[in-house]
């Protein structure tokens, strides 16, 4: 509790306490922390002098942020237009398979966390799938196997 | 700034204070323009877009939503018209599968219904969902943040799963002594789901995926 | 990375042109230099690892002096990654691999010796081809923007100034009044980038003359079109050009404070705008008095998180305030009352990039590429099932067969082309019979699509358009921001519908549905992406209502794409019993042994298509089927007729 009332103090006076870089001051929380625990959200609410319904709405309206711990691995299936003509559907389907879990879904043992992103802006390398922030293109669903055995 | 515009809203001369939206000028006159999403205490919000009028300016006619638009002089405005009592039916078409109460509508959104021949089963059957009861107006959290500054309702979530939910802590204190928002729902899902102790639809349940 | 002096404060424009003769004057143009792409694209195939290659390699056969290493941009052709060009003699070297590092350095840059491998042949012709400018991919271009990519490394401020950077910010503030700069954007024909097209000189004009206390100019990086990604490169591989066309607009409207907001899913154009930022300060390029002149301007990056709707203006807006990133009503412009109801102008990144050029060398030269209504260029992400993918920058009015055949490679595999996306979301896709159409803002509309930021994402005889529909509509579902009824619960029933029509339960009155749901979208939806949502469906219906027709009443679908209305067999006649297919079958349905032949258990198949993804093309022995039945299968135990 006291750490993250900490960290939340850190952000926001990085920010100047200025009420107009809530996003940004989530942006921060959710890369220190990997999510966002109920806290920090009313740390914010509080620190900033933003009303608690604010922080939950912008909160929950991106897709950067998240209410739950992530895996150790986060796997984004890149689900643009360009890598779904090339069949991202079917490498998103081969994922679930593997790893036991939906989109959107952390495995039990939060090893990975599965999302789908509506494009990287790396089209021409369809389908495009990042694990922890690294690029890896052309990947079609035999693939996919060999690449999770490279993030155990 | 003090002038007067001047603008004809189904063919009637209708003055005007600079700065008034369609809607306002529309009303002073006793023309009748629906709207679900729309409160004089509230900042114009443009989400229901039952007001849609049909705007003529120039000769070039367009759809605007009458409570956000300014009047202008020389404006005409088409308060009904076929395109329009399209849109208003097929609006109200779309929005009952998500509003209605065991199957059918209440209040302002039923008179509409009847008004604009609206058949609020038409989609019910293919999208198979159950109704939330909301049209997501906005009306209560718009008023619970403007007029009385409480902050306990909000918005949640974004595209077809956006939520309007309380959050109990705010709540718990305010609501029993308020329950300004209760009056003001248009399909009385407020009133029949929070009483000011009790609250059905919150933060947690939307976070819980329960909603 | 080099040790930078603590930059010097430029306080005129005397004092710039001094600083960049001296950079100019300290460069040796014979020294080698490769510059090797480090843009997103080419970092997928691990480029930072052979930049370290390089490096290392270097300082071992001690050739620090004789060669630079640059980092830059993204040169466009990425599906030929990683790329290089050796300087000065200009040869370009595609897919780059470690293992070719230390013959670069012995070969080419001791020796001067080209390695042949490393050429792009052009496999129509046989053709190697030497130098960037010759290979087909780049020849028909006219890249003024994305050419400086590949000459400069982004995070240098030097390299920008060797190029010529802020000479036009240097004209502009110290030559011409705000006014002129105006009537220049304006004659020039300039229309934004970001998908729209309204003409920027106008939206200049009208905050300029706006009435406000402080006025915000605002650069949208907030690149949100699936398949699109030419802001992503501009900014990462050329930031100080963004940087410069926003000074300029600045000064030409009167705002003392600008904003660029960059898409949460680009973090290295986030890095690099921001270095970018910092040498602009310290070199006086930004802030108080700028050049001496008396303009002064300070910039914040803001970083998304993840919202497409958030790219419109007024969402951008909020989004700035630190509010939910949704739109509101726009009957009053942004540029009278935008970011705190102060007169406000956003242009994308690449209408930024195009000013400083406009500045330089005048409306006219400006108005002469393109279009009678669409003048210069445009880049377009050119990818999908296209031989040459990647980044493409052409004057307007060139044709979408010269794009995608001329420039593009033809189709992949040989394949027949069926339709070109362009738009995104918000556009339409174009079938065969509109390829001879010059792509420019108004040919698109009136076709039905529109240019949108510059996606262009090319389908074959594969791709089921139906699907495709349903694709974008899922997409908005999930992206709309969910405030207006006709935009929410319109794509909702339009979701249902088109996934009825895609899993064999549409009904033939579901066409008139979608098309009268559409128009009231169209007509009564809050903003632009509302009433554009249903452009995707809309044209597919007007240029393949063929497929929708199978669809419906065959119960059929022509691209075999469709999973409820396709099945897969294994045909016995070329199954090599080589086990790929019974390994990948997710679902276990595949029966068969060594030697063999294999067959598919339709109780269990789930129709996923990885069989016949990894059914290795000299056998293609498994078979897609859509609208008959599927044969039965072959006596258990049947050998394999031919040895793989």
């Amino acid at each position: 509790m006291a750490g993250i009332a900490a960290l939340v103090s850190k952000v926001v006076e990085g920010h100047h306490h200025d009420r107009d870089m809530l996003i940004q001051v989530l942006l921060d929380l959710q890369s220190g922390l990997g999510w966002l625990p109920r806290e920090a959200l009313v740390e914010v609410s509080r620190q900033l002098r933003v009303p608690v319904t604010r922080v939950y709405q912008v909160a929950s309206y991106y897709k950067a942020f998240s209410f739950a711990p992530k895996g150790r691995h986060t796997i984004k299936v890149c689900l643009g237009t360009a890598c779904h003509v090339r069949g991202a559907g079917r490498v998103v389907e081969k994922m679930e398979t593997d790893l036991g879990i939906k989109r959107t879904e952390t495995t039990p043992d939060l090893k990975y966390t599965l999302e789908t992103v509506n494009c990287v802006g790396c089209c021409a390398l369809g389908p495009m799938v990042m694990i922890d922030g690294k690029y890896h293109g052309q990947i079609s669903s035999d693939k996919v196997s060999p690449l999770l055995a490279e993030h155990e | 700034m003090g002038d007067t515009i001047t603008l004809k809203i189904d063919g009637q001369e209708v003055r005007a204070r600079p700065g008034m939206t369609v809607l306002e000028a529309a009303r002073e006159a006793g023309i009748e323009i629906p709207a679900l999403c729309h409160h004089e205490k509230m900042t114009p919000y443009g989400a229901c877009r039952i007001c849609s009028v049909e705007a003529e300016m120039d000769g070039k006619t367009k759809i605007v939503a009458s409570c956000g638009y300014p009047v202008e002089p020389g404006l005409v405005i088409r308060t009904r018209s076929p395109r329009v009592d399209r849109i208003r039916k097929t609006v109200i078409e779309l929005v009952s599968p998500q509003a209605n109460t065991d199957g059918d509508l209440g209040g302002d959104l039923k008179k509409l219904a009847d008004e604009y021949g609206a058949d609020i089963h038409r989609f019910e059957a293919r999208l198979q969902s159950k109704s939330r009861r909301c049209t997501l107006c906005g009306l209560c959290v718009r008023y619970c943040d403007e007029v009385v500054g409480a902050h306990a309702i909000g918005f949640v979530g974004r595209g077809i799963d956006r939520h309007v939910v309380f959050f109990p802590d705010k709540a718990s204190k305010v609501c029993a002594s308020c329950q300004g928002c209760f009056k003001i729902c248009p399909t009385g899902k407020i009133g029949a789901e929070a009483d000011g102790t009790y609250f059905g639809f919150t933060i947690d349940d939307f976070l819980a995926g329960r909603l | 990375m080099q040790v930078r002096k603590q930059a010097r404060r430029i306080n005129s424009t005397a004092e710039l042109e001094a600083l960049r003769k001296s950079i100019l004057d300290a460069r040796d143009p014979k020294r080698s230099i490769i510059a090797l792409c480090v843009g997103t694209g080419c970092l997928a195939y691990g480029c930072m690892d052979i930049l370290g290659a390089f490096k290392r390699e270097v300082a071992v056969q001690g050739l620090q002096d004789t060669v630079e290493i640059r980092a830059t941009g993204c040169p466009g052709f990425c599906e030929r990654g990683t790329l290089l060009t050796v300087y000065p003699q200009g040869i370009f070297y595609q897919r780059v691999k470690m293992e070719d590092v230390p013959e670069i350095i012995s070969e080419t840059i001791v020796k001067g010796k080209v390695i042949k491998r490393l050429l792009y042949v052009d496999p129509n012709t046989g053709e190697q081809h030497t130098r960037e400018a010759d290979v087909p991919f780049y020849k028909k271009q006219q890249r003024l923007l994305l050419g400086s990519n590949s000459r400069i490394d982004p995070t240098s401020i030097e390299d920008y100034l060797a190029i010529g950077g802020y000479a036009a910010l240097a004209k502009a503030i110290s030559q011409m009044k705000p006014e002129q700069i105006i009537e220049e954007i304006k004659r020039s024909g300039l229309r934004g980038r970001g998908g729209g097209g309204f003409p920027a000189g106008k939206k200049w004009e009208e905050t300029r003359n706006a009435h406000g206390h402080r006025k915000y100019a605002i650069v949208n990086c907030d690149e949100g079109d699936p398949g699109a990604y030419m802001d992503r490169s501009l900014t990462e591989g050329n930031p100080h050009a963004v940087l410069e066309g926003l000074l300029i607009g600045a000064y030409a409207i009167g705002a003392s404070e600008g904003f660029i907001y960059v898409r949460q899913e680009y973090p290295l154009a986030c890095e690099n705008l921001n270095i970018a930022i910092g040498q602009a300060r310290e070199h006086g390029l930004l802030g108080d008095n700028i050049l001496g002149s008396g303009f002064s301007f300070t910039v914040k990056v803001h970083r998304g998180a993840g919202a497409f709707v958030s790219g419109e203006s007024s969402a951008i807006m909020s989004a700035i305030e630190g509010k939910v990133g949704e739109p509101r009503m726009k009957y009053v412009h942004t540029a009278v009352s935008g970011i705190k109801g102060q007169p406000s102008n956003l242009n994308n990144v690449e209408t930024w990039a195009n000013v400083p050029l406009i500045i330089n060398k005048g409306a006219d030269w400006f108005r002469s590429i393109g279009t009678e209504g669409s003048k210069g260029t445009k880049i377009f992400s050119l990818v999908g099932k296209v031989n040459n993918t990647g980044l493409v920058e052409i004057p307007m009015g060139m044709t979408l067969r010269e794009i995608i055949y001329g420039i593009g490679g033809g189709i992949l595999k040989g394949k027949r082309f069926k339709g070109v996306q362009t738009g995104g979301p918000s556009g339409g896709i174009l079938p065969e019979q509109c390829l001879d159409t010059p792509v420019d803002f108004d040919e698109l509309a009136k076709l039905g699509s529109m240019m949108g930021s510059g996606g262009m994402v090319v389908m074959d005889e594969d791709t089921c358009m139906v699907d495709v529909a349903r694709y974008f509509v899922d997409f908005l579902c999930e992206e709309s921001c969910g405030k207006c009824i006709p935009c929410r619960e319109g794509l909702r029933v339009l979701r249902q519908i088109l996934t009825d029509i895609c899993e064999g339960r549409g009904k033939p009155e579901d066409i008139a549905l979608i098309q009268e749901i559409a128009e009231v979208m169209a007509d009564a939806s809050l903003c632009a992406l509302g009433t554009t949502a249903a452009n995707p469906v809309l044209t597919t219906l007007r240029y393949f209502g063929d497929e929708y027709e199978a669809h419906i009443k065959e119960k059929r679908c022509p691209a075999k794409f469709c999973k409820n209305l396709t099945s897969y067999y294994i045909d016995p006649d070329k199954c090599s019993a080589c086990l790929i297919c019974l390994r990948n079958c997710p679902a276990s349905a595949i029966v068969g042994d060594k030697g063999i032949v294999h067959w598919i258990d339709q109780g269990k198949c789930t129709k996923c298509g990885i069989c016949f993804e990894v059914c290795p093309e000299r056998f293609s022995a498994v078979v897609r089927i859509s609208g008959e039945p599927t044969p039965p299968p072959p006596p258990p135990g049947t050998k394999v007729k031919r040895e793989g």
